[in-house]
């Protein structure tokens, strides 16, 4: 039984803002911006422990849009967008 | 001699890229020894290693415009490809591994755009190895930042009536843009419209090219 999908597309969520050491998949620059589930891929092993051959329960991987305007204040053009996969761990989902 | 001591440049005053033989660095040190340990407890042989490079090596461009241009001619094959790329790319005999693909479309509407800011992720598997720039700091932090800017010194300059997707391959999945099919191929087979698809109208940072 791996993990349960937590979050639907169309689910607004957001970034934790954390700095843990390590490898670790999420990019800094979505750290703390909010975003879209563009759709749940499938739970994968965890790669901050992967990484270093521990042993790495599976965490559901997210595809989750994010405006332009939102990370960086403002866009060319306005609904262009960035896609990125982020792991189920560092999402919150916004009340 | 006029350019006796000049830096990178041949005696006959041409430039020239300098030796790339200078000392192993830590990780090219840590390789070969983990390499050299691994046959010699038999873990691997040396054939199998150079297998390896050679398949990859072997892998290139071309696999992912025949799989475009398939999609191009039957809708049965692309609704599998934008529902399971690494599935539809086994279909077409392509050995891609355990590579998770995902191809996104584009469309009248939106234009996508692969770039991985965290490292270098790209489809190797079905592609081969990425071009140089695309492992370039300015291109990973440039793409995620002002990706129209970067299409337009690629070339492709877009209608702001077209929404630009990114796609940062920040974990397991890799990417292939599906690029549009051009006008004026309705009479191209299969193998003449893979003619058409270049490497980087996979990346997203080119279109395909029109028929002659």
């Amino acid at each position: 039984m791996g993990p349960r999908r937590m979050f639907e597309p169309g689910t607004s969520v957001s970034v934790k803002k954390l700095q843990p050491p390590g490898h670790v998949r999420t990019p800094t620059y979505l750290r703390g911006k909010t975003g879209i589930i563009e759709r749940a891929i499938r739970p994968f092993k965890n790669p901050e422990q992967l990484a270093y051959g521990l042993p790495a329960g599976e965490k559901y991987l997210y595809r989750v849009r994010f405006d332009m305007a939102e990370i960086w204040g403002s866009a060319e053009v306005p609904g262009d967008t960035v896609d990125a996969e982020i792991y189920e761990h560092w999402l919150e989902e916004m009340s | 001699m006029p350019h006796d001591h000049a830096e990178h440049l041949s005696p006959s005053g041409h430039p020239y890229r300098q030796d790339n033989d200078g000392p192993l660095t830590y990780w090219q040190t840590m390789e070969i020894a983990i390499r050299e340990l691994m046959i010699e407890k038999g873990e691997v042989s040396a054939a199998e290693v150079t297998a390896q490079i050679e398949a990859m090596d072997a892998r290139s461009p071309a696999n992912g415009a025949a799989v475009v241009a398939r999609a191009w001619t039957d809708p049965d094959f692309k609704a599998r490809l934008l529902d399971d790329a690494s599935a539809a790319s086994r279909e077409m005999g392509f050995d891609i591994g355990p590579m998770n693909l995902l191809a996104v479309e584009n469309t009248s509407d939106v234009h996508n755009l692969i770039v991985c800011t965290l490292c270098s992720c790209y489809p190797r598997n079905l592609l081969g190895l990425p071009p140089d720039w695309y492992k370039t700091r300015e291109y990973r932090s440039r793409a995620v930042r002002e990706p129209r800017a970067v299409l337009r010194e690629f070339g492709v300059q877009l209608p702001e009536t077209k929404t630009v997707r990114v796609h940062d391959s920040t974990a397991d999945m890799r990417y292939i843009v599906l690029p549009a099919r051009p006008s004026g191929t309705e009479n191209l087979d299969t193998h003449a419209l893979a003619a058409l698809v270049t490497r980087d109208s996979m990346i997203g940072t080119g279109l395909p090219k029109d028929p002659a």
